[in-house]
Protein backbone atom coordinates (compact mmCIF):
# COMPACT_ATOMS: atom_id res chain seq x y z
CA UNK A 1 0.00 0.00 0.00
CA UNK A 2 1.14 3.55 -0.68
CA UNK A 3 1.15 6.05 2.17
CA UNK A 4 -1.87 7.77 0.58
CA UNK A 5 -3.83 4.51 0.64
CA UNK A 6 -2.77 3.86 4.23
CA UNK A 7 -3.75 7.36 5.33
CA UNK A 8 -7.12 7.03 3.61
CA UNK A 9 -7.88 3.90 5.64
CA UNK A 10 -6.51 5.23 8.92
CA UNK A 11 -8.46 8.49 8.56
CA UNK A 12 -11.68 6.55 9.15
CA UNK A 13 -10.37 4.85 12.31
CA UNK A 14 -10.93 5.64 15.97
CA UNK A 15 -8.36 4.58 18.57
CA UNK A 16 -8.62 4.91 22.36
CA UNK A 17 -5.64 5.84 24.51
CA UNK A 18 -5.90 5.24 28.26
CA UNK A 19 -3.39 7.55 29.92
CA UNK A 20 -1.48 10.44 28.36
CA UNK A 21 1.90 9.99 30.03
CA UNK A 22 5.09 8.56 28.52
CA UNK A 23 3.37 5.77 26.62
CA UNK A 24 0.12 7.53 25.75
CA UNK A 25 1.48 10.89 24.57
CA UNK A 26 4.16 9.32 22.35
CA UNK A 27 1.83 6.64 21.01
CA UNK A 28 -0.82 9.26 20.18
CA UNK A 29 1.68 11.39 18.27
CA UNK A 30 2.87 8.38 16.23
CA UNK A 31 -0.72 7.43 15.36
CA UNK A 32 -1.56 10.99 14.32
CA UNK A 33 1.52 11.22 12.11
CA UNK A 34 0.54 7.91 10.49
CA UNK A 35 -2.92 9.33 9.74
CA UNK A 36 -5.38 7.93 12.33
CA UNK A 37 -8.46 10.16 12.09
CA UNK A 38 -9.93 10.07 15.60
CA UNK A 39 -8.30 9.61 19.00
CA UNK A 40 -10.09 9.25 22.31
CA UNK A 41 -7.73 10.44 25.07
CA UNK A 42 -8.25 9.99 28.81
CA UNK A 43 -6.09 11.22 31.68
CA UNK A 44 -6.73 13.07 34.96
CA UNK A 45 -3.22 14.44 35.42
CA UNK A 46 -1.41 17.71 34.71
CA UNK A 47 1.97 18.15 33.01
CA UNK A 48 4.87 18.48 35.47
CA UNK A 49 8.49 19.27 34.84
CA UNK A 50 9.55 15.72 35.73
CA UNK A 51 7.35 14.42 32.90
CA UNK A 52 9.52 16.14 30.29
CA UNK A 53 12.19 13.40 30.42
CA UNK A 54 9.91 11.16 28.35
CA UNK A 55 6.46 12.59 27.68
CA UNK A 56 5.47 14.51 24.55
CA UNK A 57 5.04 17.88 26.25
CA UNK A 58 6.98 21.14 26.40
CA UNK A 59 8.29 23.36 29.18
CA UNK A 60 5.64 26.01 28.52
CA UNK A 61 2.91 23.38 29.03
CA UNK A 62 3.87 22.60 32.65
CA UNK A 63 0.70 22.99 34.75
CA UNK A 64 -1.69 22.27 31.86
CA UNK A 65 -4.04 19.31 31.87
CA UNK A 66 -2.36 16.51 29.94
CA UNK A 67 -5.42 15.93 27.77
CA UNK A 68 -5.46 19.60 26.76
CA UNK A 69 -1.69 19.83 26.23
CA UNK A 70 -1.72 16.68 24.09
CA UNK A 71 -4.69 17.93 22.07
CA UNK A 72 -2.75 21.14 21.42
CA UNK A 73 0.37 19.23 20.31
CA UNK A 74 -1.57 16.83 18.09
CA UNK A 75 -3.44 19.65 16.37
CA UNK A 76 -0.11 21.34 15.62
CA UNK A 77 0.88 18.16 13.75
CA UNK A 78 -2.46 17.75 11.99
CA UNK A 79 -5.34 20.18 12.58
CA UNK A 80 -7.79 17.80 10.88
CA UNK A 81 -7.58 15.08 13.53
CA UNK A 82 -10.65 14.64 15.73
CA UNK A 83 -9.73 14.51 19.41
CA UNK A 84 -12.15 13.42 22.13
CA UNK A 85 -10.33 14.39 25.31
CA UNK A 86 -11.59 13.20 28.70
CA UNK A 87 -10.04 14.87 31.73
CA UNK A 88 -10.94 12.18 34.26
CA UNK A 89 -9.73 9.10 36.07
CA UNK A 90 -10.62 5.90 34.21
CA UNK A 91 -12.43 3.36 36.37
CA UNK A 92 -14.11 -0.04 36.05
CA UNK A 93 -17.38 1.87 35.71
CA UNK A 94 -16.53 4.41 33.02
CA UNK A 95 -13.81 2.76 30.85
CA UNK A 96 -16.11 0.94 28.44
CA UNK A 97 -18.31 4.02 28.09
CA UNK A 98 -15.39 6.34 27.31
CA UNK A 99 -13.88 3.99 24.69
CA UNK A 100 -17.14 2.85 23.11
CA UNK A 101 -16.75 2.71 19.33
CA UNK A 102 -12.94 2.54 19.33
CA UNK A 103 -11.53 -0.11 16.99
CA UNK A 104 -8.44 -0.59 19.16
CA UNK A 105 -7.64 0.52 22.72
CA UNK A 106 -4.13 1.31 23.96
CA UNK A 107 -3.33 0.85 27.67
CA UNK A 108 -0.80 3.54 28.60
CA UNK A 109 -0.94 3.76 32.37
CA UNK A 110 1.97 4.11 34.73
CA UNK A 111 0.99 2.11 37.84
CA UNK A 112 0.63 -1.69 37.94
CA UNK A 113 -2.67 -1.68 39.86
CA UNK A 114 -4.20 0.70 37.31
CA UNK A 115 -2.97 -1.50 34.47
CA UNK A 116 -4.54 -4.54 36.14
CA UNK A 117 -7.86 -2.75 36.66
CA UNK A 118 -7.98 -1.46 33.09
CA UNK A 119 -6.95 -4.71 31.38
CA UNK A 120 -9.51 -6.71 33.37
CA UNK A 121 -12.21 -4.16 32.60
CA UNK A 122 -11.59 -3.97 28.85
CA UNK A 123 -11.19 -7.76 28.47
CA UNK A 124 -14.50 -8.18 30.29
CA UNK A 125 -16.55 -5.30 28.91
CA UNK A 126 -15.12 -5.01 25.39
CA UNK A 127 -13.89 -8.55 24.65
CA UNK A 128 -13.93 -8.17 20.88
CA UNK A 129 -11.81 -5.00 20.84
CA UNK A 130 -8.03 -5.50 20.55
CA UNK A 131 -6.16 -4.13 23.57
CA UNK A 132 -2.50 -3.11 23.25
CA UNK A 133 -0.66 -2.82 26.56
CA UNK A 134 2.78 -1.52 27.57
CA UNK A 135 4.59 -3.67 30.10
CA UNK A 136 8.15 -3.10 31.30
CA UNK A 137 10.28 -0.27 29.89
CA UNK A 138 12.16 1.29 32.81
CA UNK A 139 15.85 2.18 32.60
CA UNK A 140 18.09 2.40 29.56
CA UNK A 141 19.90 0.14 27.10
CA UNK A 142 18.81 -3.48 26.72
CA UNK A 143 17.21 -2.86 23.31
CA UNK A 144 16.76 -6.53 22.57
CA UNK A 145 14.74 -7.32 25.69
CA UNK A 146 11.81 -5.28 24.35
CA UNK A 147 9.38 -7.45 22.42
CA UNK A 148 5.77 -7.82 21.40
CA UNK A 149 3.59 -10.88 21.90
CA UNK A 150 -0.03 -11.69 21.40
CA UNK A 151 -2.45 -13.39 23.82
CA UNK A 152 -5.62 -13.66 21.70
CA UNK A 153 -6.98 -10.13 21.50
CA UNK A 154 -4.40 -8.78 23.92
CA UNK A 155 -1.08 -7.47 22.61
CA UNK A 156 1.79 -7.06 25.07
CA UNK A 157 4.64 -4.63 24.27
CA UNK A 158 7.68 -4.21 26.51
CA UNK A 159 10.30 -6.29 28.29
CA UNK A 160 7.81 -7.58 30.92
CA UNK A 161 10.60 -7.33 33.53
CA UNK A 162 11.84 -3.79 34.18
CA UNK A 163 9.79 -2.14 36.90
CA UNK A 164 10.35 1.54 37.58
CA UNK A 165 12.04 2.48 40.86
CA UNK A 166 14.36 5.14 42.29
CA UNK A 167 17.35 3.44 40.65
CA UNK A 168 15.52 2.54 37.46
CA UNK A 169 13.52 5.53 36.24
CA UNK A 170 11.50 5.64 33.05
CA UNK A 171 13.45 7.60 30.39
CA UNK A 172 12.55 8.79 26.90
CA UNK A 173 14.31 6.19 24.72
CA UNK A 174 12.86 2.97 26.13
CA UNK A 175 9.46 4.51 26.94
CA UNK A 176 9.37 5.88 23.39
CA UNK A 177 10.33 2.47 21.98
CA UNK A 178 7.42 0.78 23.71
CA UNK A 179 4.99 3.63 22.89
CA UNK A 180 5.94 3.45 19.22
CA UNK A 181 5.78 -0.34 19.31
CA UNK A 182 2.23 -0.02 20.62
CA UNK A 183 1.39 2.41 17.80
CA UNK A 184 2.94 -0.02 15.32
CA UNK A 185 0.74 -2.85 16.59
CA UNK A 186 -2.30 -0.58 16.28
CA UNK A 187 -1.46 0.06 12.61
CA UNK A 188 -0.95 -3.64 12.02
CA UNK A 189 -4.39 -4.39 13.49
CA UNK A 190 -6.18 -1.58 11.64
CA UNK A 191 -4.55 -2.22 8.26
CA UNK A 192 -4.87 -6.03 8.46
CA UNK A 193 -8.55 -5.84 9.34
CA UNK A 194 -9.08 -3.54 6.40
CA UNK A 195 -7.28 -5.76 3.89
CA UNK A 196 -9.06 -8.93 5.09
CA UNK A 197 -12.44 -7.19 4.70
CA UNK A 198 -11.73 -6.43 1.04
CA UNK B 1 0.49 -32.49 30.57
CA UNK B 2 1.73 -30.08 27.94
CA UNK B 3 0.44 -26.53 27.81
CA UNK B 4 1.38 -23.26 26.13
CA UNK B 5 2.47 -20.80 28.82
CA UNK B 6 3.08 -17.25 27.61
CA UNK B 7 3.60 -18.52 24.06
CA UNK B 8 6.15 -21.16 25.15
CA UNK B 9 5.67 -24.94 25.38
CA UNK B 10 5.65 -26.08 29.01
CA UNK B 11 5.49 -29.61 30.43
CA UNK B 12 3.86 -29.99 33.84
CA UNK B 13 3.22 -32.96 36.13
CA UNK B 14 -0.32 -34.39 36.29
CA UNK B 15 -3.36 -34.17 34.00
CA UNK B 16 -4.69 -30.90 35.36
CA UNK B 17 -4.03 -28.25 37.97
CA UNK B 18 -5.64 -25.10 39.29
CA UNK B 19 -4.29 -21.63 38.55
CA UNK B 20 -3.15 -21.44 42.19
CA UNK B 21 -1.14 -24.67 41.65
CA UNK B 22 0.43 -23.28 38.48
CA UNK B 23 1.48 -20.07 40.23
CA UNK B 24 3.06 -22.19 42.99
CA UNK B 25 4.85 -24.59 40.62
CA UNK B 26 6.22 -21.74 38.49
CA UNK B 27 7.03 -19.67 41.58
CA UNK B 28 5.00 -16.74 40.24
CA UNK B 29 4.61 -14.69 43.42
CA UNK B 30 3.55 -11.38 41.88
CA UNK B 31 0.58 -9.52 43.30
CA UNK B 32 -0.64 -7.84 40.13
CA UNK B 33 -1.60 -10.43 37.57
CA UNK B 34 -3.81 -10.91 34.56
CA UNK B 35 -4.42 -14.56 33.71
CA UNK B 36 -6.12 -15.97 30.64
CA UNK B 37 -6.88 -19.60 29.83
CA UNK B 38 -7.83 -20.29 26.21
CA UNK B 39 -8.76 -16.65 25.76
CA UNK B 40 -10.95 -16.38 28.86
CA UNK B 41 -10.00 -13.98 31.65
CA UNK B 42 -9.70 -15.73 35.02
CA UNK B 43 -10.67 -13.56 37.97
CA UNK B 44 -8.66 -13.65 41.20
CA UNK B 45 -11.55 -15.27 43.06
CA UNK B 46 -11.40 -18.17 40.55
CA UNK B 47 -7.68 -18.98 40.85
CA UNK B 48 -8.39 -21.81 43.31
CA UNK B 49 -10.99 -23.50 41.11
CA UNK B 50 -10.08 -22.68 37.49
CA UNK B 51 -8.51 -25.82 35.97
CA UNK B 52 -5.66 -25.92 33.50
CA UNK B 53 -5.66 -29.05 31.31
CA UNK B 54 -3.47 -30.64 28.67
CA UNK B 55 -3.30 -28.53 25.52
CA UNK B 56 -4.48 -25.30 27.16
CA UNK B 57 -3.17 -21.93 26.07
CA UNK B 58 -2.33 -20.04 29.27
CA UNK B 59 -1.15 -16.46 29.66
CA UNK B 60 0.12 -15.08 32.95
CA UNK B 61 0.92 -11.37 32.81
CA UNK B 62 2.95 -9.87 35.60
CA UNK B 63 1.87 -6.26 35.79
CA UNK B 64 4.70 -3.91 36.57
CA UNK B 65 4.71 -0.14 36.90
CA UNK B 66 6.11 2.18 34.25
CA UNK B 67 4.71 4.17 31.40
Amino acid sequence: MTFDQISKILKTKKVGIAGCGGLGSNCAVALVRAGVGTLVLADFDIVTRSNLNRQYYFMDQVGMKKTEALRENILRINPNVTIEAHDLRLTRENAAVIFKGCEVVVEAFDLADQKEMFIETILTEMPSVPLVIGLGMAGWGMNNTIHCRKADNLYICGDEISEIGPELPPIAPRVGMVANMQANVVLEILLNVESSEK
Amino acid sequence: MKIQLNNNAEELAGDSMTVTDLLKVKNFTFKMLVIKINGALIRKSEYGIAQIRDGDDVHVLHLISGG
